[in-house]
């Protein structure tokens, strides 16, 4: 029952009347890094634009994926259509992963107005994998007017969800931290909308005082200027707090399109220029560099890594 | 480029045991391959939505209820309905002989019963991909 192999530009039209299985299959092959997708994905970047982009972080078992279920829920009540992209790590060993932000969602999966689609780090840092801003741009050209990205559950640095997304989120949970946690430097520095996620908890309280003190104290809510991050505290279990939480995204939205707002959306296609930029460079260092054998060298300290690293970039770069 | 494998393992219907299915997630993730699971209790529709959006090469469905050739012929024709004629399916669990012979023929690809060793799982899987060639 195989099918011939069908060019990734006559897919272009079908994903964009929205036929699952163009959409998906298209995504699969900006995943793969397959250099035949690329002029395809160039001619899609050039129509979309349209939707709006979220990103939501925060520590493991945070609670982001309920809350994603919950939060897809209410958007859906708008009569929007809503895809989520949900990341979870690749397995440092063997490269291989398993994907089981699914299964918090899976009372969506029916919806006509749903796309779930999920995706491994691959050696990513940062939280994200590496095509997901390709992948955005095809969900975006199939209709969709939210995209949701579900970071993997990151430590306390990993924030290039801020430069990927229009808004960005940040999801604590309460009896992880004090207000030291608080006041450090990265993650919670990054975040457009603070969300403090099980608030049917008794401690939750605590929590919400120790990030709306921290942003007192100045610390966080840079990205967007103008714009004052709200702590919002929801209840997955109890369905409380969307209502909020959906509101700020439209708030978030309109200072995006005011004046200080285009500067973040130069600063994600900046960001999106470096990451294709980085695709192409790693690509050839995988496939035209020696490591192993540079590696040998260097283990025998017949070389050492400065110069060999610097053999390899030689290498690829005078190719082209 | 990445040719990494991506399979869907999927319990269907009134099935409440996933240790099984748990072991061959772990066993095809240490292979290297991305493995997306289902939970348990869902409807041949929500498996076949879930491996369209997916986009997997495989599509793993483990039963050990007995309820096989009430499910499979549903599967493949959800699969025609979603225009993924090409996902490959593979069943897996506790099923009779002459069942596994019907299956063959309704175009389940494999099926691996118990006592299955994991590194024939991980063979059979890769093989049945690369006989498909790039999609």
């Amino acid at each position: 029952m195989a099918r011939p192999y069908i060019p990734s530009l006559d897919l272009i039209d079908p994903a964009s009347k929205g036929e699952t299985w163009a959409i998906a299959r298209l995504i699969s092959r900006a995943e793969a890094g397959v250099p035949e997708v690329r002029e395809a994905i160039g001619q899609i970047y050039k129509r979309v634009g349209r939707a709006h982009v979220v990103g939501i972080t925060g520590v493991p078992g945070s609670g982001k994926s309920t809350m994603v279920n919950r939060l897809v829920r209410r958007l859906l009540d708008d009569g929007l259509r809503v895809a989520v992209v949900a990341i979870d790590p690749s397995s440092p060993y063997s490269g291989g992963s398993i994907l089981g932000d699914r299964i918090r969602m899976s009372d969506l999966v029916m919806h006509p107005n749903v796309f779930i689609r999920s995706m491994a780090t691959r050696g990513a840092v940062g939280g994200m994998a590496h095509a997901a801003l390709d992948v955005v741009d095809i969900l975006d050209l199939a209709g969709f007017d939210k995209i949701i990205i579900e970071t993997v559950g990151v430590g306390q640095d990993e924030v290039e969800i801020a430069k990927a997304s229009h808004t960005t989120v940040v999801v604590s949970a309460p009896g992880l931290g004090d207000e030291i946690q608080a006041i450090k430097a990265g993650i919670l520095e990054i975040a457009d909308i603070h969300v403090v996620s099980k608030c049917d908890r008794s401690d939750a309280n605590r929590t919400l005082t120790d990030i709306k003190m921290m942003l007192r104290d100045g610390v966080g809510g840079a990205l967007t200027r103008g714009w004052a991050p709200p702590v919002i505290g929801t209840s997955s279990l109890d369905n409380e707090g969307f209502e909020e939480l959906v509101a700020a995204f439209e708030q978030h939205l309109a200072k995006l399109d005011g004046a200080p707002g285009i500067e973040r959306r130069e600063q994600i296609s900046i960001f999106r220029l470096r990451k294709a930029a980085e695709a192409l460079m790693l690509e050839k260092l995988r496939t035209e560099s020696d490591f192993e054998t540079y590696g040998q060298r260097v283990a025998a300290r017949q070389t050492d890594p400065y110069s060999a690293a610097s053999a390899i970039v030689k290498h690829f770069s005078t190719e082209t | 480029m990445s040719t990494q494998i991506r399979v869907l393992l999927a319990k269907v219907g009134l099935d409440g045991h996933d240790r099984g299915v748990k072991v061959v997630a772990r066993t095809l993730r240490d292979a290297g391959m991305d493995v997306v699971y289902s939970g348990l209790h869902r409807t041949p529709e929500e498996v076949v939505t879930a491996a369209v959006q997916e986009d997997v090469d495989i599509l793993g469905v483990s039963l050990l209820s007995g309820v096989q050739m009430t499910v499979f012929p549903k599967i493949f024709a959800l699969l025609r309905q979603h225009k993924v004629e090409d996902m490959i399916v593979v069943a897996g669990g506790v099923m009779p002989d002459e069942d596994v012979e019907e299956l063959k023929r309704m175009g389940v690809a494999e099926v691996l019963l118990q006592d299955t060793p994991p590194q024939y799982i991980i063979e059979t899987l890769t093989a049945l991909v690369a006989a498909r060639g790039p999609r």
